[in-house]
């Protein structure tokens, strides 16, 4: 499948003349390399300019772009070994969360994340990422087997909402994620999230009660998708971009108002124009936070971990 | 003031049930806690009202009621969303905290209003029930908690979404002290509230009817196949799916608090 988004278009153009132009150099054996060079300037001037002036909505198609890494990329790309357990031990396996045992620059641990699927049969079987209850509880699984053997915890963030169908209800969609959220606020290992995509309200913080929140660049993080908000809030889901420069949904937005703690660059273009690179910047800044976090005793971690949430909120206090 | 599901006026002396229409005589209707003497349905109560049926005499004292909601992100029609609450329902956030005597027993106790912004939980909401939290387990008090909530309140954004973790974190230091928590869902207890501490307690109880869900009845039914049973995301719905523990009819509510306390409670516990 192949998206483009309005502000990208002349980038996807320039690329595509680059890989025209590469070709019939390649098949006639001629050299046009100065050309080639001429248009990559071109397109990385371009990229500079469109990438300044983002709005919030582009940063919401960026973070749900269906080429941007998913879960199991960054794990493939950072981690130098990884072997996936499965199951919440209760009857079910959510494929929407995966979850393992990961070897990480020198530290052994437990990764949970969301995971999309990147053609429509895998996104069917990971319900586009949607957890079920199921999902939830085979998280908490791992992040008691994460306290059982003192390994540090980290959570990959990338989900557009918790599966809101009738059967998730059935199940406890809502106790699942109480419980798991309650279940990280437990843990005396270090844990830090991160938000690789979307942070798609309940569905996201039941997965980012850690010691350290982290976002990419481009990721969001919204009490309410922006197409939720605009039908409440102007009766018109067309208006969700009004509504996403209404919630402050970006990680910029998100860092000044003290609710994650850093926010991780990504490539010019976006995570999905370089990977790599992308997973390799998660990977530094997930290690110094783990060095930082492993320097504290198990129950001051779990004490960090309160008072970070404990001191959110704004409020006034009467006279 | 109450909006959907209320019980209209007609007059001074007769109410009009909003379910079945019949016509009620106030007195008797009020004698009955807002519940209709024909069909059953259990009308809203206010936050206030709900403590004072629920709680001794005169055992009541409001915590915390100098929190003010604040306009952190000037999010659109918020402040005048706030003005509005605040006139329809006489209070100044969507919930009340306090501690009194039930059955004798010292407890925390907190009441959502729906009247005010939907019960909705921003900063207020979220700061005054992890304060009942935290009183409960550093004065090794029960806590106990009505729900009246359409979740979390949009207009404070991602904050609001922190909410769900700060009274999440709050719970565990309650379960940390040995404390009970009960809560009771009333009409509605939804998504936000319900995915974060309300669903959290040792014993959940739940009004007839009530309202009990996730997400919306349409997203809900646009998620699935087929169509949704007829009682989807009723109380009864959840206890059939064994998300709450009983199904008690509002004048039983207080008996069956004060037998929890009785079965939970240290018996060193603190009574008035």
């Amino acid at each position: 499948m192949m998206t483009i988004f309005d502000f990208e278009k002349p980038i996807n153009e320039l690329e595509s003349a680059i890989a025209e132009l590469r070709q019939l150099a390649a098949e006639k054996g001629l050299d046009r390399s100065r050309e080639i060079a001429e248009l990559e300037a071109q397109r990385e001037r371009l990229l500079k300019q469109i990438f300044a002036h983002l709005r919030p909505w582009d940063k919401v198609l960026l973070a749900r772009h269906p080429k941007r890494p998913y879960a199991l990329d960054y794990i493939r790309l950072m981690c130098e070994q990884f072997l996936e357990l499965h199951g919440d031990r209760l009857g079910f396996n959510d494929p929407a969360i995966v979850g393992g045992l990961a070897k990480l620059g020198g530290y052994k641990l437990v990764i949970v994340g969301q995971q999309k699927g990147r053609d429509l049969k895998e996104r069917q079987k990971r319900n586009f990422g949607m957890a079920k209850p199921e999902g939830y509880r085979k998280a908490m699984r791992l992040f008691r087997l994460a306290e059982k053997f003192r390994l540090p915890v980290l959570t990959l963030v990338d989900t557009p909402a918790a599966d809101p169908g009738v059967e998730s209800e059935a199940r406890g969609i809502s106790e699942s994620i109480a419980q798991s959220m309650l279940t990280m606020f437990e843990l005396t290992v270090p844990t830090v999230a991160v938000i690789l995509g979307e942070g798609g309200s309940g569905g996201a913080i039941a997965l980012a009660a850690a010691n350290r929140v982290l976002m990419l660049e481009h990721a969001i993080y919204s009490v309410i998708p922006p197409e939720g908000c605009a039908a409440i809030l102007y009766r018109d889901p067309n208006k969700a971009p009004q509504a996403a420069d209404a919630l402050q949904l970006t990680a910029d937005s998100a860092l000044q108002l003290g609710l994650i703690d850093l926010v991780i660059p990504e490539p010019l273009g976006a995570a999905h124009r370089d990977p790599q690179t992308t997973a390799l910047s998660v990977r530094s800044a997930v290690l110094q936070q783990l060095d930082e976090l492993s320097r504290l005793e198990p129950d001051a971690l779990r004490e960090q971990r309160y008072q970070r949430f404990r001191h959110i909120g704004v409020y006034e206090v009467a006279q | 003031m109450q909006r959907r599901g209320a019980a209209q006026a007609n007059s001074e002396q007769w109410v009009q049930c909003a379910k079945c229409k019949k016509i009620l005589f106030r007195p008797d209707f009020e004698r009955a806690m807002r519940v209709c003497s024909h069909c059953g349905h259990h009308h809203r109560l206010r936050a206030r009202e709900r403590i004072l049926l629920t709680v001794d005499p005169n055992s009541f004292e409001e915590t915390d009621a100098d929190l003010r909601p604040a306009d952190p992100l000037s999010f659109p029609e918020y402040a005048d969303k706030l003005r509005k609450g605040a006139a329809a329902s006489g209070e100044t956030e969507a919930i009340i905290t306090g501690v009194a005597a039930l059955s004798g027993y010292e407890i925390v106790i907190g009441a959502m209003d729906f009247g005010f912004m939907g019960g909705s939980m921003g900063s207020v909401v979220g700061e005054k029930v992890a304060r009942c939290f935290e009183r409960g387990a550093e004065r090794r008090l029960p806590v106990i908690l009505f729900c009246a909530s359409g979740g979390a309140r949009m207009q404070e954004g991602l904050i609001s979404l922190m909410q769900m973790a700060k009274t999440t974190a709050a719970v565990s230091r309650l379960h940390r002290a040995g404390m009970p928590y009960l809560a009771v869902f009333t009409d509605p207890t939804m998504a936000g509230v319900l995915a974060s501490f309300a669903s959290l307690a040792d014993v959940i109880l739940a009004e007839p009817s009530a309202l009990v869900g996730f997400a919306g009845q349409r997203v809900a039914a646009q998620a699935s196949p087929g169509k949704p049973p007829a009682n989807f995301q009723t109380a009864e719905f959840q206890h059939e799916h064994g998300m709450i523990d009983l199904i008690v009819p509002r004048r039983q509510i207080r008996p069956t608090l004060a037998y929890l306390l009785e079965m939970l409670l240290p018996v060193e516990a603190r009574t008035r």
